[in-house]
């Protein structure tokens, strides 16, 4: 599992391009670089059509006359600060839920065969492989059974249900890769298991506890179907629904669109560059094992 | 009794051997080691059963209900929603655009991958910055990267169109030409790109993975044994590279199929319902009819199902992946 994670630094991957010519090497970076670019391209425009002036918004053109930095404040004053806020909540409360669920099963599961282990492993295996868009319509109706509509606390428990298993998988991969001998002598001392986990596995592993952490934050800040499904009124959505109500049936209301969307986005592109290769082995574990 | 909470806590297989199941307390002691499990890993599992078997539930039972408009359950339906799905003027041509969209996005999406993870599996000069930039579209919301593609392609001023114009290939903007997502096939188009290009950081990372964790030496023998650059590639590279792009290829295959905000941004599924997937149909259908919904999503579960079945089984999947 771990040999999935990819490393920018891998003794392997240096050995096999060492003895590339210059020449290539400079045609390499270039063609990669360009590729770089495109992939930032949208995100770029995003930020240019939120900084353009009311007057140029319409304009034909890649950039406009100045950037309109009041664009941010003006956006601010329509009230987007509460949906941030919701936001916050959510992929807040959902990340501190399966952190609290997930290290517990995951190091339990590393660390001792029990009975139900195996039927354990396979729900989380089958959590992994479903997903909220495909069960929205059950979501809806088990929610509005519960009378959980319009509530933070349903959408907390929704994204930290679907995310659970990600959290599982690559703490799970970190346990295991820590020797057992350096809980067994906390062990002995007489602390308890949980004490051990906590003291002395838990800060070993924590790479891949802020992977999770940084991984499920993310999902559920960015999650839609579900908050577009659960969320009836505006001021009780998250900011993707809330951005979304800026697009009306005939007009949309482009500026603060993109001008929240460059809130929404641009924060979480950095954090994700922080867990950037330890998510592939994470995600394509499940299906390895 | 005498246990202290380390004992019970960190019970397992040692204190099976320090204590014989005839004992006075053994019953207790057993009882609670089977449940000593449920403690660690109860909450996950619990979990898991509210968030998401729970919703598997309710999606079935709504698929025979009879729900009005505003949700009153109206009570059994029977298989009638079933029917009214199946005879849908719409209902064949969305289930064939769902499986044409999800096969060309994800066979695009791994034959970009491939080259992709290659040349960033290079060394050059900045490619830890390179590889960063690459994560963006994996980051950010699948949805605001559809808005911002609906914005470059408007048809009155979209800097897609500006550039088209700019190249002579548009000639009037505000037409019919420059208005990519009113027409359904150059829409599907365009949402097929943007699910491809959403979809290429994380199969390029697998595959990038997939790559270094080939051995060195694997080459260095092939290198001594006097093969050439492309027998090196098509003997050695591409056959081990197969699991990963086996995994990076099943997981797409899930989320291409679920794919919902690309298409709900940018056109919404219309005109009509001509560039609506399943769970965009199932969407639309939820806002007048839950037990018709219900049962579409049943159907998009089962059709899930049968796509990934059928990748497992042609690609051989157990003997290749164990």
């Amino acid at each position: 599992m771990a040999a999935v994670t990819v490393s920018t630094r891998t003794p392997v991957a240096s050995r096999a391009t060492r003895r590339m010519p210059p020449l290539r090497s400079a045609a390499v970076a270039v063609a990669a670089y360009v590729i770089a670019v495109i992939f930032l391209l949208p995100y770029l425009e995003m930020v240019i059509t939120a900084l353009r002036p009311q007057r140029e918004l319409l304009d034909r053109d890649y950039l406009p006359s100045h950037f309109a930095w009041s664009n941010f404040a003006t956006l601010w004053s329509t009230g987007l600060g509460r949906n941030i806020e919701t936001s916050l909540e959510i992929a807040g409360g959902a990340t501190f839920l399966v952190l609290l669920v997930a290290i517990p099963a995951a190091y339990y599961s590393a660390r001792r065969k029990f009975r139900g282990r195996g039927l354990f492993l396979v729900l989380v295996l089958v959590t992994q492989m479903f997903q909220p868009t495909a069960l929205v319509v059950g979501i809806y109706r088990q929610f509005n059974d519960l009378n959980l509509i319009n509530t933070v606390w349903s959408l907390i428990l929704v994204n930290a249900g679907f995310n659970l298993a990600f959290a599982i998988w690559i703490l799970n991969a970190y346990f295991s890769s820590i020797p057992k001998e350096l809980e067994e002598a906390a062990l002995v001392d007489g602390t308890t298991r949980f004490g051990a986990m906590l003291r002395v596995v838990v800060p070993i592993a924590w790479p891949g506890v802020v992977t999770a952490l940084i991984f499920t934050f993310i999902a559920a800040w960015n999650e839609f179907i579900v908050a577009l499904t659960l969320t009836t009124s505006n001021a009780t959505a998250p900011l993707t629904v809330a951005l979304n109500g800026y697009i009306g049936e005939y007009q949309v209301d482009w500026q603060h669109l993109l001008g929240g969307s460059v809130v929404a986005t641009i924060p979480v592109i950095i954090l994700f560059a922080f867990i950037e290769g330890k998510v592939v082995g994470g995600l394509t574990a499940g299906s390895v094992k | 009794m005498q246990e202290t909470t380390a004992d019970v806590v960190g019970s397992g297989e040692q204190a099976r051997k320090r204590l014989p199941y005839g004992r006075a307390s053994g019953a207790r002691r057993r009882l609670g080691r089977r449940l000593l499990p449920l403690a660690w890993v109860g909450p996950a599992a619990g979990l898991i059963v509210f968030a998401v078997i729970w919703p598997v539930y309710e999606m079935f039972h709504t698929s025979f209900q009879n729900i009005s408009p505003i949700g009153i359950v109206l009570g059994s339906n029977g298989t009638k929603n079933y029917s009214t799905l199946f005879h849908e003027p719409a209902f064949g041509s969305v289930v064939i655009r769902t499986i044409i969209w999800t096969v060309v996005v994800v066979t695009v999406t791994m034959a970009i991958a491939l080259p992709l993870a290659q040349l960033f599996n290079q060394r050059f000069p900045g490619r830890r910055v390179a590889r960063w930039a690459l994560i963006a579209p994996w980051a950010a919301s699948v949805m605001m990267t559809a808005i911002v593609f609906r914005w470059m392609l408007d048809p009155n001023n979209g800097v897609i169109n500006v550039l088209l114009h700019q190249l002579g290939i548009l000639k009037n903007f505000d037409s019919t030409t420059s208005d990519w997502l009113g027409r359904p096939d150059a829409a599907m188009v365009w949402m097929m790109a943007v699910a491809v290009f959403v979809s290429l950081p994380f199969s390029t990372y697998t595959l990038l993975a997939g790559l270094q964790a080939i051995p060195q030496d694997v080459y260095e023998a092939a290198r001594v044994d006097g093969a050439s650059r492309l027998r090196t590639y098509r003997s050695i590279t591409l056959p081990l590279l197969r699991r990963a792009a086996l995994i990076a290829t099943l997981i797409n295959l899930m989320n291409v199929f679920n794919s919902f905000p690309i298409i709900w941004e940018m056109t919404g599924g219309g005109p009509g319902y001509e560039t609506s997937t399943t769970t965009v149909f199932m969407y639309i259908l939820k806002q007048s009819d839950i037990g018709e919904a219900g049962a579409m999503s049943v159907v998009n579960f089962a059709i899930v199902i049968v796509i990934v079945l059928a990748f497992l089984r042609t690609s051989r999947w157990k003997s290749e992946v164990n």
